[in-house]
């Protein structure tokens, strides 16, 4: 039987997080220099956090799937960061930073860990500076800030449509800092495929190198994972390609609980779907919604160009429904009206699967050169894409598969239901709830890193002597082994089809079942189509080459594997939960104005999954949520 | 549309390369080039033969990670654009695309048109960033940094590591990758206590990791997705002299 405590500090809110770094064990700094902490994953979470360990002395094992740490998908954040500095004076502050989360993600996270998020927020941002990362500024020399969804207060930072690549390059130049004073190890195109645990802890990793194909077992006193998100699962995202679900599923099944698999994040603002052959989605940053309006034509089956339609038949339709937060509702809320005005027909371009995002308003205002200087490189990207310029006719955006709030439940410490194995970043599931906020993705996995780890992980380290535990340890040949077999069933599978193909039939059943919108039949029908898929994938699939060489399409399959058992768990954790809540959204729980209808009663909890056997269903465990400092109300952005 | 490739295969470091030609069918002008690609790669998987590698991630120009040099142009015919980027409509019914790696001494070849970059990590490690440790750093708005200055840093920063400017080089010099990370932190205030170190030490290692000398013919420039201007390499050069006479 699983354990849940969430480990949450006494005392008042503000004070948690202070009082409970003082009552963390320390460890002193000639020990440190005996524990050795893997790390898997080196984006935003990931490079803060071994770069943070390597300063205070613990010596770091670090793995990426990369080439470098620098190409992490973190790089393709776009739009800011937040924190709660109130340079603009505009009225934040830690409290309001931490309501509009709790608020934003319906309720369904935990408060502690959420407020903690907002207290470090603004640490981040120092750091970031001192760390000279070349944050947009007012010709004054202050920082500029500006405004993203779910908040009515400017408190996001950021570098042109670049703030992730910046905050990477920032944590990627901290990590290389480390690995120049050998503190850390780096392992590129490493890929972790399996969890090593010893004695109940977690002890180790078994990687294949990519470039050789070699199985190598390592051995560590701790492991954290912060190896990013699923939504790739969808095949379709706005997800670098090689985004993947592997390592926290491994875990997963080594005993890692995973909470609240069915919470996806589907955004509101991305490039629509044009043909067959696309392979993958882009997003145009939230930020946008800043100076860009949102509409569609007021009639079904108009088809006129969007230039040629003239204001008192278009409808500006966030603005009309939500006159106080307009363009900047949340994403859950715009994307599902996106969704509602397409299903009536009032969707646009040649699919009629879109609505515009039209900045000829703020051109006029501010001109063009304003523009291109805040939104410059969006502008362009979307212009190579679509082959249209922006700056002349109206974006068409749709949603798309982004983000998951899902993950490895942690508890306050960040530490997963496996003793020693932490879970940092988008792959943990504890700040967002059921809906994440734009611009806390960024802050929260350099929160995780820079500002929580270093201190909990001592806590963990300061109550285990270290123990010379080595990789002949039969825990160890055993996981080396399973991930031997795993491979060469892969490549003895006789089929012909591609492994892409078979994940794009996964991603095709989630969109239309597991997406934006849910309902018991469409969930049903899910639970059977993907374990018959599965099957399917481990008959049809086809893939060639060898294990003991550079091999792409190996690793592909590896991965889709893992997305074709995670896939139905999220289909059963939207099956349970009877209610809609941000992000999910269950169409038999709906307001009569179709916003999400929450019940509080029966499911204020996390639900947090364990493993049982591949097909069969997993147990459900429930950590209730507490609130004490906020008020559950039905979310309204009107 | 129909188009033929003629791609440069090659199974590791240690085995020699050579071209082999291939038709594609049914290429639509929406198509990026790698969905082109991707497409060549699933009918080769279904005849039982083995794809072709290329590194790719992001797949929207940000990543880095992506870099065929295509008819002799790094990532393509168009300016300030990836490879991932391209898209069919840049090409016309008929075309023969020559698709070949980056080609530099400092840049093994890993497989077909994948290429070991790490050479640019470690020009990284040896002085790409400014030493503060976690927590303690003051107030973000304690130094006023003009627009100007923020911005110039922005425009260094910009880049991505992808070593379009090494390939391009006659001379495979990393100057412009180097130039546009001594950049960024020389125009602000928190990069100047280790100014000096930096550039020489980020030098040294460019040189060490086998990269030609930059003889300033800007082809990189002219290469560059990102567009970073050769500017960066006058001010790297003005810093190396300076550090360099400051012995
Ligand atoms: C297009 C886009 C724009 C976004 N814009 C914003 C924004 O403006 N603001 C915001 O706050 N958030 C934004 N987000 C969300 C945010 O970027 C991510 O949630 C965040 O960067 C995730 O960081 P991470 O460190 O957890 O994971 P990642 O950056 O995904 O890093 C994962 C790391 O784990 C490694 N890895 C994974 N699996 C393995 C394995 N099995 N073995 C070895 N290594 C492995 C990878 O190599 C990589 O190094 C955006 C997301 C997208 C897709
Ligand atoms: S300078 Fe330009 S071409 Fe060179 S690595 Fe950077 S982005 Fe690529
Ligand atoms: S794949 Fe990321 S830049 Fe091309």
């Amino acid at each position: 039987m699983m354990k849940f405590d969430a480990h949450i500090p006494d005392g008042p809110l503000a004070e948690k997080w202070t009082q409970h770094k003082f009552n963390l064990k320390l460890v002193n700094p000639a020990n440190k220099r005996k524990y050795t902490i893997i790390v898997v994953g080196t984006g935003l979470a990931g490079a803060s956090a071994a770069a943070t360990l390597a300063e205070l002395g613990y010596n770091i094992l670090a793995f990426s799937y990369h080439e470098s740490p620098r190409r992490a998908h973190s790089i393709a954040a776009q739009g800011g960061i937040n924190a709660a500095k109130n340079y603009p004076n505009d009225g934040d502050s830690i409290f309001r930073l931490f309501y509009d989360t709790i608020k934003g993600g319906d309720y369904r996270a935990r408060e502690a860990n959420v407020y903690r998020l907002a207290e470090v927020s603004n640490n981040i941002i120092d750091q970031c500076v001192a760390q000279g990362i070349p944050f947009a500024r007012e010709y004054g020399g202050l920082l500029d800030n500006r405004s993203f969804g779910g908040a009515q207060v400017s408190r996001t930072f950021y570098a042109k449509g670049q703030t992730g690549q910046q905050l990477l390059l920032g944590a990627y130049s901290a990590l290389v800092r480390q690995m120049h004073a050998g503190k850390v190890k780096f392992h590129p195109r490493h890929d972790m495929l399996d969890l090593v645990v010893v004695d109940g802890r977690a002890r180790g990793i078994i990687t294949r190198n990519l470039v050789t194909g070699e199985i190598t077992a390592h051995v560590a006193d701790a492991v954290i994972l912060a190896t990013g998100g699923y939504a790739n699962v969808f095949y379709l995202s706005t997800n670098a390609m090689a985004s993947n679900a592997t390592a926290s599923w491994r875990a997963h099944k080594r005993g890692a609980a995973f909470a609240n698999p069915c919470y996806t994040q589907i955004h509101p603002t991305c490039i629509p779907v044009s043909s067959e052959h696309q392979s993958k989605l882009t997003l145009m940053s939230e930020s946008l919604r800043n100076d860009g309006r949102v509409w569609v034509p007021k009639n079904p089956g108009d088809t006129r160009a969007p230039n040629d339609i003239p204001e008192e038949d278009r409808d500006y339709y966030l603005e009309r429904i939500y006159p106080s937060f307009g363009n900047l509702v949340p994403r859950d809320v715009a994307s599902r009206r996106a969704k509602a005005v397409c299903d009536e027909g009032r969707g646009v371009g040649a699919t009629g699967k879109a609505v515009y995002l039209d900045f000829a308003d703020v051109i006029q205002r501010n001109g063009r050169q304003w523009v291109e200087d805040k939104y410059g490189n969006l502008f362009d990207m979307y212009q190579q894409i679509t082959g249209e310029n922006p700056y002349e006719v109206p974006m068409r955006i749709y949603p798309a598969p982004h983000y998951t709030m899902g993950g490895l439940w942690v508890d306050y410490n960040l530490m997963s239901t496996i003793p020693g194995l932490f879970v940092l970043g988008e792959a943990n599931f504890s700040d967002h709830g059921a809906n994440r906020l734009g611009a806390s993705a960024l802050m929260q996995g350099l929160a995780d890193g820079y500002f929580v780890i270093p201190y909990t992980i001592g806590g963990y380290l300061a109550q285990k002597p270290h123990d010379s535990l080595d990789t002949s340890h039969e825990e160890f040949t055993k996981a080396r082994k399973g991930v031997e077999d795993s491979l060469k069933r892969l490549l003895s599978i006789q089929g012909d089809e591609p492994v892409e193909e078979l994940h794009k039939r996964l991603g095709r059943i989630l969109w239309d079942y597991v997406g934006m919108s849910r309902n018991r039949k469409g969930l049903e029908t899910a639970l059977k189509e993907i374990p018959a898929l599965r099957e399917e994938f481990w008959k049809k699939a086809r893939i060639p080459g060898r294990e003991d060489e550079f091999n792409p399409e190996l690793e592909k399959a590896s991965r889709v594997a893992d997305f074709m058992e995670l896939a139905e768990l999220m289909a059963q954790d939207a099956l349970h939960r009877e209610e809609s809540c941000g992000a999910h959204f269950r169409e038999e729980y709906q307001t009569e104005e179709n916003e999400a209808k929450r019940d509080d009663e029966h499911f204020a909890y996390s639900a947090n999954w364990e493993f049982v056997e591949v097909g069969k269903p997993e147990i459900l465990h429930k950590e209730e949520l507490v609130f004490e400092n906020v008020q559950l109300t039905t979310r309204s952005y009107k | 549309m129909k188009v033929t490739l003629k791609v440069w295969r090659q199974k590791n470091g240690s085995t020699p390369g050579q071209f082999v030609s291939y038709e594609v069918d049914q290429v639509s002008e929406d198509m990026s080039f790698f969905e082109m690609l991707d497409m060549l790669n699933n009918s080769l998987v279904r005849k039982g033969e083995e794809p072709i590698s290329f590194d790719h991630d992001c797949r929207e120009g940000i990543c880095g990670t992506c870099g065929l040099m295509i008819n002799g142009r790094a990532h393509g015919p168009l300016k300030g654009v990836t490879t991932c980027q391209l898209h069919m409509r840049s090409f016309s019914d008929g075309d023969t695309i020559v698709v070949e790696p980056w080609r530099a001494r400092a840049f093994p070849v890993i497989r077909d048109l994948i290429v070991d970059r790490t050479a640019f990590d470690r020009i990284m490690e040896a002085g790409g960033y400014i030493s503060v440790r976690t927590g303690g750093a003051p107030d973000a708005n304690a130094i006023p940094i003009s627009k100007k200055a923020a911005d110039a840093a922005f425009d260094s920063a910009a880049c991505i590591g992808c070593g379009a400017c090494v390939a391009t080089c006659k001379n495979s010099s990393a100057m412009l990758f180097t130039a546009a990370k001594v950049s960024q932190f020389a125009v602000l205030p928190q990069g100047q206590v280790e100014r000096k170190e930096r550039v020489l030490n980020m030098v040294a290692q460019m040189d060490a990791e086998g990269f030609g000398a930059c003889t300033n013919t800007g082809a990189c420039e002219a290469e560059c997705p990102k567009e970073i201007s050769l500017v960066n390499i006058a001010r790297l050069n003005r810093e190396f002299l300076r550090a360099s006479l400051a012995g």
